[in-house]
């Protein structure tokens, strides 16, 4: 089944663009959902939507544009997330508010781009929900880039990330700049989900930075663990996703998240099933 | 005598137009117990927040280890342990093992790792809080006691001088809570940290604390815990702003 991924160039920059947002959306997707996040990405993805709608936007009105309707994505969605920042700090009583105040100017202004670009086309369905042959060689090598980007740093910084999303008010005290290690985090979820849009879309981007972790949390005795976890379901979706999707012609953004679904409803079924048995044991 | 391990010096702080704290000058003397009491509201916990940097001072100059506050950097050596059994995510998967090193976080630093010595510190705070057998088991599943007694080892592994306490207490089970002073004195009489311990638990005082200081608003008393038993009724009754029962604690 995977061998026409391997056999074309096309399919091939796809197929490894998909193992590499595999790993990358569910290990930032640990961090993000211990603390509570989730619906950052849910906000960040629409702005990047904005972005995408821009750069369509340019490449229609100047053909050959310098910047590829990722890279402005990308760009957006870390003005997104500055702005997020911004506003937690003026709303300090309203922390949440900073998401639906974003989530709704990213689509506002995608609307805009939209229709300044000449409306709805193929090329913005497929942002929307993620395609099979839409990967460039130029995308593949800048999600490339974002990928080791994001590994490296979450190697270098893996203990202040952890200590911080553990307790906040702890980190601040024991001297860690907690600031800025929240800022570089909510840099890094931007940079991971508009390199994702490629595959899974802006509508279904935050479930592959959510579904795999609430798997995993079923099972996962350490945060070690949960990692582990939540990037073994995360490219099996992923992997699952993109060949079924390849095959029925699907969008690989429904199929990939219809995967994750099911794979945390037997995540569910099984722990309990487990828990259960061992409760019998005790007795 | 030694430098006190913290100072504060003329402190006043308000919150938005509302004084909380009133001319404050207290000092802990490296080494003792000391055990802040006063009434909800009184400024207790502004004043830890204070001291750990949280909030600056109106006016007036506090100094922790002999530094001023503001050129201080050596937050790792304060511990803090606050409320946290009641209000942590209780589904964070994380095993003791990794809560305890994240009392190394700072003091290892950006871009060093953790690494076999610091394995050993950590396993090593947990025999202290007698918890060892627990290293590997998700912090969520246990009771409210065993987690205090695990953040306290998170707070014992950076090798201290102080550790803060803001009511360590409150979601532990009362047959845990002697428990759970018995181990602060230890820390203190064997160890020699300081300890300095908000606590609603006035009893506790009498039997643990070497100085007690009863704060609301202005610091009202400030002493050795002797001199804090002999209190009449009366002046306990002025500083809380209603009568108090103090119940002297001995086994």
């Amino acid at each position: 089944m995977i061998e026409h991924f391997l056999q074309f160039d096309f399919l091939r920059h796809t197929f490894y663009t998909s193992l590499l947002i595999g790993l990358i959306a569910p290990l930032l997707g640990t961090f993000l959902v211990v603390r509570r996040l989730s619906l950052l990405a849910d906000a960040l993805s629409h702005v990047t939507l904005a972005g995408i709608a821009f750069g369509l936007f340019m490449e229609k009105r100047f053909t050959s544009s310098w910047i590829t309707p990722i890279q402005s994505g990308m760009v957006f969605s870390v003005i997104g997330s500055l702005f997020i920042e911004r506003l937690r700090t003026i709303y300090k009583a309203y922390q949440e508010i900073g998401i639906p105040i974003i989530l709704s100017g990213g689509v506002g202004l995608s609307v805009i781009f939209i229709a300044l670009a000449n409306g709805f086309n193929t090329d913005l369905f497929n942002y929307l929900f993620g395609s099979v042959s839409a990967v460039s060689r130029v995308d593949f090598l800048t999600i490339l880039f974002i990928a080791i980007g994001v590994v490296v740093i979450l190697f270098f910084f893996y203990k202040e990330l952890l200590t911080l999303s553990f307790d906040e008010e702890y980190a601040t005290v024991s001297g860690l700049h907690s600031k800025r290690i929240h800022f570089l985090f909510i840099v890094l979820i931007a940079f991971v989900i508009a390199a994702s849009i490629r595959i899974v879309g802006v509508l279904l981007v935050s479930a592959l930075m959510t579904l795999p972790v609430a798997s995993a949390l079923r099972f996962a005795k350490s945060f070690k663990q949960l990692i582990v976890y939540s990037i073994i379901f995360g490219e099996f979706a992923v992997v699952a996703g993109l060949i079924s999707g390849y095959y029925m012609s699907i969008p690989p953004g429904g199929t990939i998240v219809m995967i994750a679904i099911v794979l945390l409803i037997g995540s569910i079924v099984i722990q309990k099933f487990i828990s259960n048995r061992q409760r019998k044991e005790q007795k | 005598m030694t430098e006190p391990v913290v100072s504060l010096k003329d402190v006043y702080f308000s919150y938005e137009n509302k004084r909380i704290l009133n001319n404050i000058n207290l000092d802990i003397p490296k080494g003792s117990f000391l055990g802040l009491v006063g009434p909800n509201g009184g400024g207790k916990t502004t004043l830890i927040q204070l001291i750990l940097g949280l909030l600056t001072p109106d006016q007036g100059d506090i100094s922790i280890l002999g530094q001023p506050i503001s050129t201080f950097k050596h937050w790792n050596r304060i511990g803090f342990v606050s409320q946290k059994a009641n209000s942590f995510n209780k589904g964070f998967p994380a095993t003791v093992f990794e809560v305890v090193s994240m009392g190394l976080t700072t003091k290892i630093g950006y871009f060093r790792f953790f690494n076999k010595k610091h394995k050993e510190k950590v396993i090593q705070a947990l025999q202290q809080v007698d918890m060892e057998q627990y290293a590997y088991q998700n912090i969520g599943n246990l009771s409210g006691g065993q987690q205090q007694r695990v953040f306290i080892a998170r707070a014992l592994v950076g090798d201290p001088e102080l550790i803060i306490l803001d009511e360590p207490t409150v979601g532990v089970d009362y047959k845990n809570v002697d428990r759970f002073y018995d181990l602060l004195h230890e820390l203190n009489k064997k160890e020699g940290i300081s300890l300095l311990l908000v606590t609603h638990d006035t009893g506790v005082m009498t039997k643990y604390a070497t100085n007690v200081a009863c704060l609301n608003q202005t610091l009202h008393f400030h002493g050795n815990s002797e001199e804090y038993t002999s209190l009449t009724d009366k002046e306990l009754s002025e500083i809380y702003g209603h009568p108090v029962n103090v119940i002297v604690h001995d086994h």
